[in-house]
Order: C-alpha cells, then sequence, then structure tokens
C-alpha cells in the first residue's frame, strides 16, 4: 500500500470513530444547552447503545434493524429516568453538584452494565454487507458509509428540529433564558428532560453505529464520553455543528498519530489535543466571540 | 485571647490527635495499622480535594494521577537514579505542583467545569504512560525497589513509626488547612463558591484565587504520593485509575464538601468499609455511584451535616420537656 493510500485509510478509520465522538458531543450540546450542566453520562449513553443492541440480538433474538432501533429508544428512555430520578430533584442547586451527580449516573450505569453483561467485549454484526470498498487504494467498510449517513441525517434532523419547530425553539428559548421562557409559558422542565431524552437518542445512535467496526463492551464509556467532550470543546461547547466537526478532526488526528507515531498513546492525543486547544483557543476552533456565558 | 470558637476548633483537633495516639496500642492486629496507614494517605489526598471541591467549587477527577505522578517520580529518581530519598520525594512535588499550574491556566478560565474534564483527561494521560512507558515505570506490572523512607539518618523502623509518620502529616496539613480557609484566601475563595461575578466585581482576583487552590490541592496529593512510594516501596498503574479519582471525590462528597472533618472522616469510612465489603470487591464501584448519588440527593453536606443534624436532634429532644412545661 503506497503512503498516500496509508494516509487515506487512517483518514477514513478515523473519521469514522470520529464520527460517533461527534455524535457523544452533539450529546454534550444538547444537554448542556438546555441545563448548563456538563453530563458525564454521555459516553454511557453511548456504551448503552451498543450493549443493548447486541443483547437484544443474542438473548432476544431480534432481527438487526429491531435490536437497533430498540436499543436507541431504550437508551433514549434511560436519559429520562436520569432526568427524572437525579437531575430534577436537584433543581436551582450549584452546578457541582449536579456533576458529581451525573458522575454518580455514570459510575452506576458502568457497573450496571459490568453486572449484567460481564466484563467480554462484542461486536454487533455490520448494517449490510462485510465487504470492504476499495477507494483510492485504501479500503472502506461499507458500515463506514452508514455512520457517515446516520451522523449527516443526525446533524440535518437536529438543525431542522431547532431551526423549524416550535419545540426546538422552546428547548433555544430555555437556553438563552430560562426564566424568560418560563414566562412565556414553556414547561423548562419538559425541555430538560427532553433534552435528556435527546441527548441520550443521539449518543446511543453514536454507540450503535459504531458497535459493528470498533468492539464494544461495559467499560468503553468512559473514553468515549471523554473524546466526546473533547469533540465538543474543538467546537466549541454549545454549538452542535462544531461537536460533530470537531469528533471527525479529533478522530482523524488520532488515527493518523496512532498509525504514524505510537498506537499504545492513541488514546492520549485526543486529550492533549484537548489541553492545548483549551491554551490557544479557549472558544473552540469556529467559536469566536463569546467565551462564557454569566 | 483567642476567641471561644478558636479554643474548641483547636481542643477538637487535639482530641482527634490524642486518639489517633494511643490507637495502635488498642490494636492488636498489626494489619489495622497498615489500614489506618492508608487511611492517614487517603485523609491527606482528601483535604487537599476538599479545598478545592468545597472551597473553589470545582472538581477534579484526575487527583488521583497526581498522586501517582509524585510516587512514580519520587520512586525512580530514588531507585534507577539513586538519588537521596529527601530529593526524590521534594522532586516529585515539584513536578506535581509544576504540572498543575500548567493544567489550571487554560481549564479555571473556562466555566462549564472544563477543570473536571481537564483533570478527568489529564488523568487518563498520566495513566496511558504508567502503563506504556515500560522502559522508566515497569509498565501494567509496576515499578519495584523503591527504598523505603530515611530522612537525615532516621528512618520508620516499624509500621507504628510509619503510622505516627503518615498522620502527623495528616494533621499538620489539617491545620494548614484550617487556617487557610479561616484566612483572607479562604474568604475569597468561599465568594467565589458563592458567586463568582459577584467575587469579581469585588475585586477579587477569582482566577488566581482558583489556580492558587488547585495547585494547592494537587500539592496535598503529592506529598501523599511519597509518602506512599517510600512507605509501601512498589507502585503500579492500578493504584493510580480513573476508579481511584473517583474514589477520593466520593471521600469527599460523602465527608461533606466544604468541611475538612468531614474530609478525613470521609476519608477514613471509605478506607475501613472496603476491607469490610472484600466480598463485593469486583462492584464496589457500583457502591460508590450510588453513595456519590444518594449523598447529592439527601445529604448534600455528608456525613459533617448529618453530624450537625443529629447533634440538632439530641439538642431538640433534650428541650422538649422544658418547652412543654412553659405555659
Amino acid at each position: 500500500m503506497s503512503f498516500v493510500a496509508q494516509l487515506l485509510q487512517y483518514v477514513i478509520t478515523g473519521a469514522t470513530v470520529g464520527a460517533t465522538y461527534g455524535l457523544a458531543g452533539l450529546g454534550f450540546t444538547v444537554i448542556f444547552n438546555a441545563t448548563e450542566v456538563i453530563n458525564f453520562a454521555q459516553g454511557e449513553f453511548v456504551m448503552l447503545g451498543g450493549m443493548l443492541a447486541v443483547f437484544a440480538l443474542r438473548w432476544g433474538g431480534l432481527p438487526l434493524p429491531v435490536a437497533v432501533l430498540g436499543s436507541v429508544l431504550l437508551v433514549s428512555g434511560v436519559g429520562v429516568a436520569v432526568d427524572r430520578l437525579t437531575i430534577r430533584p436537584l433543581r436551582g442547586r450549584s452546578v457541582i453538584s449536579l456533576i458529581i451527580v451525573t458522575i454518580g449516573v455514570s459510575i452506576l450505569l458502568r457497573g450496571g452494565a459490568m453486572l449484567v453483561f460481564g466484563k467480554d467485549t462484542f461486536a454487533l454484526p455490520p448494517f449490510s454487507s462485510g465487504t470492504p470498498i476499495a477507494v483510492g487504494g485504501a479500503a472502506m467498510l461499507p458500515q463506514s458509509l452508514w455512520v457517515g449517513g446516520v451522523t449527516l441525517l443526525t446533524l440535518l434532523l437536529m438543525k431542522l428540529y431547532f431551526d423549524r419547530t416550535l419545540l426546538g425553539k422552546a428547548m433555544l428559548a430555555c437556553a438563552c433564558d430560562r426564566k424568560a421562557a418560563a414566562l412565556m409559558g414553556i414547561s423548562v422542565d419538559g425541555m430538560v428532560t427532553l433534552s435528556f431524552a435527546l441527548s441520550a437518542l443521539v449518543g446511543a445512535l453514536g454507540g450503535v453505529i459504531l458497535a459493528p467496526i470498533t468492539l464494544t463492551s461495559y467499560d468503553v464509556g468512559i473514553l468515549l464520553g471523554l473524546k466526546g467532550f473533547a469533540a465538543c470543546a474543538l467546537g466549541g461547547l454549545g454549538n452542535p455543528f462544531g461537536a460533530v466537526a470537531g469528533g471527525v478532526i479529533l478522530g482523524v488526528l488520532e488515527s493518523l498519530a496512532a498509525g504514524l507515531l505510537s498506537s499504545g498513546y492513541k488514546d492520549a492525543v485526543a486529550f492533549v489535543i484537548l489541553l492545548l486547544l483549551l491554551f490557544l483557543r479557549p472558544a473552540g476552533l469556529f467559536g469566536g466571540r463569546r467565551v462564557e456565558r454569566v | 485571647m483567642l476567641p471561644l470558637r478558636e479554643h474548641t476548633h483547636l481542643l477538637g483537633l487535639g482530641l482527634f490527635a490524642l486518639g489517633l495516639a494511643v490507637l495502635p496500642f488498642l490494636l492488636g492486629n498489626e494489619y489495622y495499622l497498615t489500614v489506618l496507614i492508608v487511611g492517614g494517605l487517603n485523609a491527606i489526598l482528601t483535604l487537599g480535594l476538599c479545598l478545592l471541591m468545597g472551597y473553589a467549587g470545582q472538581v477534579s477527577l484526575g487527583h488521583a494521577a497526581f498522586y501517582g505522578l509524585a510516587a512514580y517520580t519520587s520512586g525512580i529518581l530514588t531507585a534507577t537514579w539513586r538519588w537521596p530519598v529527601p530529593a526524590g520525594m521534594a522532586a516529585g512535588i515539584a513536578l506535581v505542583l509544576a504540572v498543575a499550574s500548567l493544567i489550571a491556566v487554560p481549564t479555571l478560565r473556562l466555566k462549564g467545569h472544563y477543570l473536571a474534564m481537564g483533570t478527568l483527561g489529564f488523568g487518563l494521560i498520566v495513566y496511558i504512560v504508567f502503563n506504556e512507558a515500560t522502559a522508566l515505570t515497569g509498565g501494567p506490572s509496576g515499578f519495584t525497589g523503591i527504598p523505603k523512607l530515611s530522612v537525615a539518618g532516621w528512618r520508620p523502623a516499624s509500621d507504628r513509626d510509619t503510622y505516627y509518620l503518615v498522620w502527623a502529616a495528616a494533621l499538620l496539613l489539617f491545620l494548614g488547612a484550617q487556617n487557610l480557609v479561616r484566612s483572607r484566601l479562604g474568604r475569597a475563595l468561599r465568594a467565589i463558591h458563592a458567586s463568582e461575578t459577584a467575587a469579581a466585581s469585588l475585586g477579587v482576583d477569582t482566577q488566581r484565587y482558583k489556580t492558587a487552590v488547585f495547585v494547592l490541592s494537587a500539592g496535598y496529593a503529592a506529598v501523599a504520593g511519597v509518602l506512599y512510594a517510600h512507605y509501601v516501596t512498589f507502585v503500579s498503574p492500578g493504584s493510580f485509575s480513573f476508579h481511584a479519582s473517583v474514589q477520593l471525590v466520593t471521600m469527599v462528597v460523602l465527608g461533606g464538601m466544604g468541611s475538612l472533618w468531614g474530609a478525613v472522616a470521609g476519608a477514613l469510612f471509605l478506607t475501613v468499609l472496603p476491607e469490610a465489603l472484600r466480598a463485593v470487591e469486583d462492584y464496589d464501584i457500583l457502591i460508590y455511584g450510588a453513595l456519590l448519588i444518594l449523598c447529592m440527593m439527601f445529604l448534600p453536606g455528608g456525613l459533617a451535616e448529618g453530624a450537625q443534624r443529629a447533634a440538632r436532634w439530641v439538642r431538640a429532644l433534650r428541650r422538649t420537656p422544658q418547652e412543654e412545661a412553659a405555659p
């Protein structure tokens, strides 16, 4: 394989994985926009998406599309439960309390997954054929097309949702000014719950489309969540399109670093980039004006 | 003359120190002593983390990494490069202080708890390096042959000596933290915790204070780290994982964020508890998760608040009969 083809290969692999970072990042963004809370359980939603689909397939014997959709919807329900049981009772508490609770939730979800699914790694079968497609000397799994397609579609639907629907606008209104939104008759509690549902849904989607490519296990959530956050920071926290773009950039850089430098330090790359970025461009690559909201 | 509150504070600390001093004579088993040494190290760690969480309102999810960085640095310098132990320990602490300042500058400038994510990322990087830099750190199987602690010819001859040393350090750092909390810096930190905007508008340099307390809290972890390395004489990555960082956060939350006594109580409680829960070793992480959530929901002030509530309840019980007697 020529060097150029090799580079292309790294870019394809990286962009595929990066799309999932982007979807995890999108999940962070949705919740952050509605609540100003960084949800540390975001990565666990991604993990649950993949794991539940695997087990619906294996234990439940469900057909693949049903298992995938069922898993995504179920995780969305988990998101709602997380909000109702742990976030809503803490309404009005300091941000640090909310963050600690989401850390607790993430540990519980991870530990629960370990208890139920065990410590093995699992793979989901690809959505369509497993034969790689040759692209300019590099090989691309058809699943990569699924990942790219689903990610773009999700992004598009998000844009339509926030721009064109009353519900989406109501959610943005809560993000802009909670009190004013409440005065206009918007149910802020309802919007927060919805943001958790949406965020869990998007995260699980990222997990389920990636599971056929990279294996999944109970403990993938912590890294995926962190990289999702790095993707967010890269694109500017609170900007959904930045999050997805940031995820893809991060995935590609990580894959290049793993291929060209050292695979042992692959996971460190994302965090070095995150820390460097926070140093140099705290508003993210695409963020310009505002650094913080007071 | 000191005000009354000051007296009760010092009295409490004195009684606690006295209790610690006689404790080894009451324990039959040497093993309990090692548990208490670990408890003392954890107390030092949680005191530092408590300053950060309770007084600056920030979470660090990488404190175990600071702990480990100091332990590994001192261990490697003294074992591989034959540095004298005190020099290795000083270098370990200095490195952690430098690294912490480096992380603090970008992450504390931003809202939305970048510090928590930044330290989480930092913790994972450090953990990866401990595992991957095999030539330097011994990789996943750990680093052995670290010399025992010795300062100017004195070395702890037994676990009991180490126990006294660790707890003396812990009490000293406790006093330091207590003074800090009641100083100008402490007041500034509490103001930042209550409202950063208000504090800034009153002329508090929020950025500087937050950075200072973060670096200090990493420094506490570093002290615990070097003591650990030269007590156990062996370090491995597993002791400094994300799991360990979460454990420390849980100790602080359980003790009650913002209460130094609570931090010590939380550290001791969660050091002893796993010993009692050996059977559920693999699943103890579930307990930490549940503790974090339950504390935040039902006892946000942790054990410290629980103790206060209990005291108030007892007082109320005592008062009730008299009140009923009154017309």
